[in-house]
C-alpha cells in the first residue's frame, strides 16, 4: 500500500460523518423509543459467535454471507454476523424461554462477504423486531404495522408492500412429489418468472395435468386483489394446505389494511424470498426508483428448534443507512456557543450550566484558528462586569 | 399518475427483430438508433423512452432499475446469471444456439482442455456438468481464431448458420443450449407499476405469437 491509497476503505464499507451521523443517531434513537412503546425489548447480540450457531436453520446463502475466522481459543470456526434474526431467535430460545409472547428488538452493524446488489453496502446498519410465541394472524399483522411505522419514521412515505406466502409453493411441491432437486430447480425458475423455462420442466417431469396447470400459473398469480380470485380458480384442486396458506395471506392483508390506511398492497404468490427459514407469510417494502426491497420480513416458526425450543415466530429488519440515504430527512447542524479561552472558575461554573440545559458549549484553546462562526456558534459568552452572559452575534 | 417506462434495447438485430413487437404495443421510436448518435430515444409515447445499449449490459441496467424493461438474449441472461429479474417472455427473435466447436478432424487433446470463450460462467457450468476440468480463457471477440493459433482446443459460442466456423476450419462440436431473445423485467418495476407492466407484456406476447 502507497501513501496515496492509505486512505482507501474497502469496497462496500463506509465510514458515516458528522452531520449525517448525528441524523443516523437520532433516528437510531427515535426508532428504540418506538419499539419500547410497542412492547419490544432490546436485545444486543454478540458481534461473533460460533458458525453452527449463527447459521442454524437458516440455508445457504446466509453460509456464503459470513466471514468465517479461527477461534484461537477452541480451534473452532466463529462467524461474523451477517443477520441477527437468527441470534435473536438464539437468545430467545435458549435464554428467556418464556411461555408468554416476547417481543424483541435489536440494532447493529452486521457483515457481508458481498454487497446484496446495486452500490450495497457490505456493513449494514441492521435494525429489526421479532415477535415469539403467536402462531395467529394478529401477530404477523402487528410486525407488517410495526415495519411501516418504522418506515414512516424515517421520512419514507410513498412505498408498496409486496405480499407473499411460503406454504402456497411449499405445499404445492409436495402435493406434487417433487425431489429436493427438482424443488431447487423450480424455485429458481419462480425467482425468475421464466414461464418458457418453467413450461419445459413441466414436460420433463411429466407432471398431471392439474399439477402442471397449477405450478405454471404461479408466476401469473402477482398483482392487486384480484389475485385471491384467480387463485381460488386455479387452486381447487390443490391440497387443503395450499388453500389454508392463501386463506392465511388473505386474512393478514385484509387486518393489515384496517389497521393502516392509504397503503399500497401488491401480492405475489410466487415470492419466495427466504424461502430456506420462511414458514408463512412473506413480505417485502418497495420504493420508487430502487430495484430492491428497502425492509423485509415473515413468519419462520422453526428456527428455534435447533437451540431447544421451537416456536412460533415472525418479524421484520432493514437496513437503517439505507433508510437515512433514501429519506428526505435533513439533519440539521447544532448551533453552539463559543466560549474565550479563561481560567475563572466562575466561567466554568457558567458553562456547565448552559451544558447541564442541553446547549453544546465549544471552548476556544489558546491561539487557536477560526472565529464563533468556523466553530459552528451562533453566540458567543461574554463578560458583563462580573457576570457572564451569552451573546448572540 | 402515469408511470414513465425505459425499455432497455441493444442495436443491430436484437433492436430490428424486437421493433415489430413493439409496435404492437404501440410503441414506435422517433430516432433510427443507426443514424441517430443519441443513446436515449423518444417514442410516440410520451411515458416511453429506449436506451440503446450493449447487449450484455441490458440485464445490468434492468436489475439495478435503470431500466424498467429489457430485451436480452438468453446468452447473456446465463451469463449473467438472471438475478434480481424477471424472465416472463420468450420473445423468439434473434435466435441461434450455443455450442462448443473445434478443428475439424483433430486429435482428441491430451490433458485439459482449454476453452476460449466470451461466456464464461456458462462455459465452466457445462464442462462441470459433463465431469470435466478444463481450462477457461476470457476473450472479448474472433473466438475462431484461438484454435487456429493453437490458444485454446475448443471454443465455445453462439452458432446461427456455421458458415464463420467453417471458414475457419472449424465444426460444431456440443449443443450447449437453445438461444433467443428474453423480455426482461426489473422486480421492483413489476411490483410497484404492477398494470402498466402486466399490460405491456400480454400485448407483446400477443404479438410473438
Amino acid at each position: 500500500m502507497t501513501l496515496n491509497n492509505r486512505w482507501v476503505l474497502p469496497e462496500g464499507i463506509e465510514e458515516v460523518l458528522p452531520a449525517q451521523a448525528m441524523q443516523l443517531e437520532g433516528l437510531r434513537r427515535n426508532l428504540i423509543d418506538m419499539y419500547t412503546s410497542w412492547g419490544y425489548d432490546l436485545v444486543m447480540p454478540p458481534l461473533v459467535e460460533y458458525l453452527e450457531s449463527l447459521l442454524s436453520g437458516t440455508g445457504h446463502d446466509l453460509d456464503l454471507q459470513t466471514f468465517k475466522i479461527t477461534d484461537q481459543l477452541t480451534g473452532r470456526m466463529m462467524g461474523i454476523r451477517a443477520d441477527m434474526t437468527p441470534q435473536v431467535a438464539r437468545i430467545e430460545a435458549h435464554h428467556l424461554k418464556q411461555n408468554t409472547p416476547t417481543r424483541l428488538c435489536y440494532l447493529g452493524t452486521v457483515l457481508h462477504t458481498r454487497p446484496q446488489g446495486f452500490s450495497a453496502s457490505r456493513s449494514p446498519l441492521q435494525i429489526g423486531a421479532e415477535l415469539y410465541g403467536h402462531e395467529g394472524v394478529q401477530s404477523d399483522v402487528e410486525i407488517l404495522c410495526l415495519m411501516v411505522e418504522t418506515l414512516k419514521l424515517t421520512g419514507m412515505d410513498t412505498f408498496y408492500i409486496d405480499l407473499g406466502h411460503a406454504g402456497i409453493f411449499r405445499n404445492l411441491v409436495n402435493q406434487a412429489g417433487l425431489s429436493v432437486e427438482q424443488e431447487n430447480q423450480l424455485f429458481d425458475v419462480l425467482q425468475r418468472k421464466a414461464k418458457p423455462e418453467l413450461a419445459e420442466l413441466m414436460v420433463e417431469w411429466k407432471l398431471n395435468k392439474s399439477m402442471a396447470n397449477m405450478l405454471t400459473s404461479l408466476p401469473d398469480l402477482n398483482g392487486g386483489e384480484e389475485v385471491f380470485d384467480k387463485a381460488t380458480k386455479i387452486f381447487s384442486k390443490a391440497d387443503k394446505a395450499v388453500i389454508a396458506a392463501i386463506n392465511n395471506l388473505q386474512e393478514i392483508a385484509s387486518q393489515f389494511k384496517q389497521r393502516v390506511a392509504n397503503i399500497k398492497l401488491h401480492y405475489d404468490l410466487s415470492e419466495l424470498r427466504g424461502y430456506n427459514y420462511h414458514t408463512g407469510v412473506i413480505f417485502a417494502a418497495y420504493a420508487a426508483g430502487q430495484g430492491q426491497a428497502i425492509a423485509q420480513g415473515g413468519r419462520y416458526d422453526d428456527i428455534g428448534k435447533d437451540f431447544g425450543m421451537a416456536r412460533p415466530a415472525t418479524g421484520f429488519s432493514a437496513d437503517l443507512k439505507m433508510l437515512v440515504s433514501l429519506s428526505g430527512l435533513k439533519g440539521k447542524p447544532v448551533l453552539g456557543i463559543f466560549s474565550v479561552d479563561s481560567h475563572e472558575p466562575a466561567l466554568f461554573e457558567f458553562i456547565a450550566k448552559l451544558r447541564a440545559q442541553g446547549e453544546r458549549v465549544v471552548m476556544a484553546l489558546p491561539e487557536q484558528q477560526g472565529d464563533a462562526h468556523a466553530m459552528q456558534c451562533d453566540r458567543i459568552i461574554v463578560k458583563d462586569g462580573n457576570n457572564w452572559t451569552v451573546q448572540k452575534i | 399518475m402515469t408511470t414513465r417506462i425505459t425499455i432497455a434495447l441493444s442495436k443491430g438485430r436484437i433492436f430490428k427483430e424486437t421493433l415489430p413487437l413493439l409496435a404492437h404495443a404501440g410503441i414506435v421510436p422517433v430516432d433510427d438508433p443507426e443514424t441517430s448518435r443519441k443513446l436515449i430515444l423518444d417514442t410516440n409515447d410520451d411515458n416511453v423512452k429506449l436506451v440503446i445499449i450493449r447487449a450484455s449490459d441490458v440485464p445490468t441496467y434492468v436489475q439495478y432499475g435503470a431500466a424498467d424493461i429489457g430485451v436480452a438474449g438468453k446468452d447473456v441472461l446465463m451469463e449473467h446469471g438472471g438475478e434480481g429479474l424477471y424472465e416472463p417472455l420468450d420473445l423468439k427473435i434473434a435466435q441461434c444456439r450455443l455450442m462448443t466447436a473445434g478443428p475439424v478432424n483433430a486429435p482428441e487433446p491430451q490433458g485439459r482442455l482449454r476453452i476460449a470463450t466470451k461466456f464464461v460462467n456458462c462455459a465452466r457450468r457445462y464442462y462441470a456438468e459433463q465431469g470435466q476440468q478444463v481450462e477457461i480463457i476470457k476473450l472479448y471477440g474472433s473466438m475462431e481464431l484461438a484454435p487456429i493459433v493453437g490458444l485454446a482446443d475448443r471454443i465455445v459460442d453462439l452458432v446461427d448458420t456455421g458458415n464463420t466456423l467453417k471458414a475457419n476450419g472449424l465444426e460444431p462440436m456440443e449443443h450447449i443450449a437453445d438461444i433467443s431473445s428474453r423480455l426482461v423485467i426489473n422486480k421492483a418495476s413489476m411490483k410497484m407499476n404492477h398494470d402498466t407492466m402486466q399490460k405491456f407484456i400480454d400485448k407483446i406476447a400477443e404479438a410473438v405469437k
